[in-house]
């Protein structure tokens, strides 16, 4: 009573329609938690206090200045507070096959794991992929020391909102010395008849020496208004390697807020490639701890936007101990009204010596309507250290275009090469051969369309 | 092929070209030499279409067209080569791929149908071996860390590769050794053909030891002030361009 009345005085608390979200999660808490694990109970309950105290995340913070979630908001999406699947398939809009990618193929659907196609028995010994809920279940001594380790340290509103009301999601456990002999995908997909929003939780664990590509593809089927916000948690421990892929092609009544969390162990090696192609409006919170020795992360990232797309990355690299490495590389492409975002933080501790940390944002406008915002943030405690950043923001490079043009290249196709080109360092950074052949077409079909609308996922055409 | 009459052109307000005439046939070699600052490199700049340029006054009729009128890749379409002094570096877009993109580019220009692969391979492999280029050097990106040398060779490897009616060399021999200079002056002898007409932007007589002009013109500021056959680069080499000067002076 008191927090309701001192908050309405005081701050925006409340503004972007809490109340609604506390009301129904004081109303349905009990079936929620008949229907979720017992492990959740406690993460539940912080959860729903922390997003009691912070509300959702308005432009007013620092860390949001960039994402406006005052629209996206407004709209009354219905929620499950018991998520069984609904019935609908995701197999029936969805045949995906990234040509030539023999992967382990998965799906949530909307906020719950849908059963897999992939038999257990031809997945190598030890390793253990499925729903969170169902293993939390079955084998909660794999789940226990993870879950919400890094979640429950977020004073991030949306990822409360997660805490709240996430049953399921997506799991992987990795055991030691394990190698997956192909990538694992993961496809999020959005189905629903009416405006509609999905909390779902991942966990990913990667014991000492084991190796893993894991592909996660977020994407919409029906003409409704989407909101998803997604948490992900990854552990990767001592020498072990892992890759992230996150591919989104949603359409442009999405919402989609991603918090990806990952813990690294020492000499353990992780690359992310986040890559937005089609989308309405995304949040990426990428937070990356670096907390053993010699660990060395690849994080990069690009964004192609228009109409009145928006995408902004807000990733943070902490380095909490001595001789790692980090390099960012994002990348951007707007055109029309469309919004960039970026903001590199990087964190050395005070005893994080020989830190190397590089970043670079370089950005291109097409349209004089587009607007980028990129924010380098460097936090060094420690002396003995290499760090640089860079930020650009710019147009095509006008005498590539004249020299292209000179050898009979028309203006439109000379443009497309130059973008095209632009990307072509974050696509590099794809270690799966089929995928990155995949992607470099789809990124060419997407700057060769650039109005074209892409409701459906171009990703499996 | 080339007519040009009383070309006058602009850069930021400023008038370089002041009223420059010059007729170039099918099968003719053109030299034009001149001082630092005589509107040499303008004048290819203009003819290929440069968009900082301003045509002010003038005609210029390429092959029985206003080649004015025409945008950069028309120009090009038509049989217009321009060999870039500064070759620009463009990275991620890989030679193959510029230059497949450039012919077809062109060929769909002309109403023709695309170039097979395996010719566009059988041709990659033909001209590169007539301006010794390297094999490895059309795996790279356009221009990326080519050294000065290997820029020049792969401007004149564009030019087999695109056979152009006229090709401009805007001082292809700047920067280049006697090896490299003699290489590059090979391959454009070896295009030089009945059909085809070639201008040579130089600084220097040496360039003209490899390639022998039909024509020397001079250029000075911004016209064509005296024209011979190749003897007048022999004397420009030798007095240098103080007696044009004092020509000119009034």
């Amino acid at each position: 009573m008191n927090n309701q009345d001192a908050t309405s005085i005081s701050s925006p608390l409340g503004s972007l329609g809490e109340a609604k979200y506390i009301d129904l999660y004081k109303q349905e808490r009990e079936t929620i938690r008949k229907n979720s694990s017992v492990l959740f109970t406690n993460y539940r309950e912080e959860s729903f206090e922390r997003f009691r105290r912070l509300g959702f995340p308005t432009t007013k913070q620092d860390d949001y200045k960039y994402t406006d979630l005052t629209s996206a908001l407004s709209v009354d999406y219905a929620l499950n507070t018991d998520v069984e699947n609904s019935g609908k398939s995701p197999y029936d809009v969805f045949k995906c096959t990234v040509q030539g990618i023999k992967s382990y193929l998965y799906f949530v659907l909307n906020d719950a794991f849908y059963p897999s196609d992939v038999k257990k028995e031809t997945l190598p010994e030890g390793v253990v992929i499925g729903s969170l809920k169902e293993i939390a279940g079955t084998r909660p001594e794999l789940i226990e020391r993870y879950f919400a380790k890094q979640s429950a340290k977020k004073e991030d509103g949306m990822a409360a909102l997660n805490g709240i009301f996430a049953q399921d999601g997506f799991f992987m456990y990795v055991p030691k010395n394990v190698s997956l002999d192909k990538p694992v995908q993961l496809i999020n997909i959005m189905r629903h008849d009416s405006d509609f929003m999905a909390n779902s939780h991942n966990l990913v664990i990667l014991e000492e020496g084991a190796k893993a590509q894991l592909l996660v593809c977020d994407h919409t089927a029906d003409d409704v208004r989407f909101f998803s916000n997604r948490v992900t948690e990854v552990f990767v421990a001592e020498n072990a390697v892992y890759e992230h892929y996150k591919l989104e092609n949603t359409h442009s009544k999405t919402t989609n807020v991603s918090t990806l969390l990952i813990d690294q162990k020492e000499s353990s090696k992780v690359l992310n490639n986040i890559i937005t192609l089609h989308n309405g409006l995304t949040r990426n919170n990428i937070e990356i701890a670096l907390n053993g020795e010699h660990t060395e992360t690849l994080l990069c990232g690009m964004a192609v936007g228009d109409k009145n797309q928006e995408v902004d990355n807000y990733t943070s690299i902490l380095h909490n101990k001595p001789n790692c490495h980090s390099t960012e590389l994002f990348k951007y492409i707007l055109g029309d009204e469309s919004k960039g975002g970026f903001t590199g933080r990087i964190y050395v501790a005070e005893d994080a010596q020989k830190t190397e940390a590089y970043q670079n944002s370089k950005n291109i406008l097409l349209d004089k309507t587009a607007r980028m915002r990129t924010k380098p943030q460097l936090e060094i405690y420690a002396d003995d250290v290499r760090c640089s950043h860079g930020a650009t923001i710019g147009q095509l490079d006008e005498t590539a275009m004249f020299y292209l043009q000179s050898r009979g290249i028309s203006e439109s196709e000379a443009r497309l090469l130059l973008m095209y080109a632009f990307t072509a360092d974050v696509i590099e950074n794809i270690r799966i051969d089929a995928l990155k052949d995949r992607i470099k077409l789809m990124t060419e079909h997407r700057l060769r369309n650039n109005s074209a609308s892409s409701d459906s996922c171009v990703i499996c055409r | 092929m080339l007519e040009i009459k009383n070309l006058h052109a602009d850069i930021n307000g400023r008038e370089i070209l002041k009223g420059l005439n010059l007729q170039v046939n099918a099968g003719e070699i053109h030299a034009i030499m001149g001082p630092n600052g005589a509107g040499k490199s303008t004048l290819a700049s203009v003819l290929a279409g440069h968009p900082a340029f301003e045509v002010t006054e003038g005609e210029v009729r390429f092959l029985g067209k206003n080649l004015l009128e025409l945008a950069p890749e028309a120009r090009a379409a038509e049989g217009f080569f321009l060999s870039f002094q500064y070759p620009v570096e463009i990275p991620g877009v890989s030679m193959v791929n510029f230059l497949r993109t450039a012919m077809n580019e062109q060929r769909k220009y002309r109403g023709e149908e695309p170039v097979a692969a395996s010719e566009f391979l059988r041709l990659m492999k033909e001209k590169k071996e007539l301006v010794e280029m390297q094999s490895n050097l059309t795996n790279r990106a356009v221009n990326e860390g080519f050294s000065g040398g290997e820029k020049k060779r792969s401007e004149i490897f564009q030019m087999a590769m695109l056979e152009p009616r006229l090709a401009v060399l805007d001082e292809t021999d700047s920067g280049l050794d006697i090896d490299a200079l003699r290489i590059v002056a090979n391959g454009v002898n070896k295009l030089a053909a009945p059909d085809r007409a070639i201008i040579v932007i130089t600084h220097y007589q040496r360039l003209l030891e490899y390639i022998v002009p039909d024509f020397v013109h001079v250029l000075f500021d911004g016209r064509i002030v005296k024209s011979g056959g190749k003897e007048l680069a022999l004397k420009l080499e030798a007095e240098g361009y103080d007696w044009i000067k004092k020509e000119q002076a009034p």
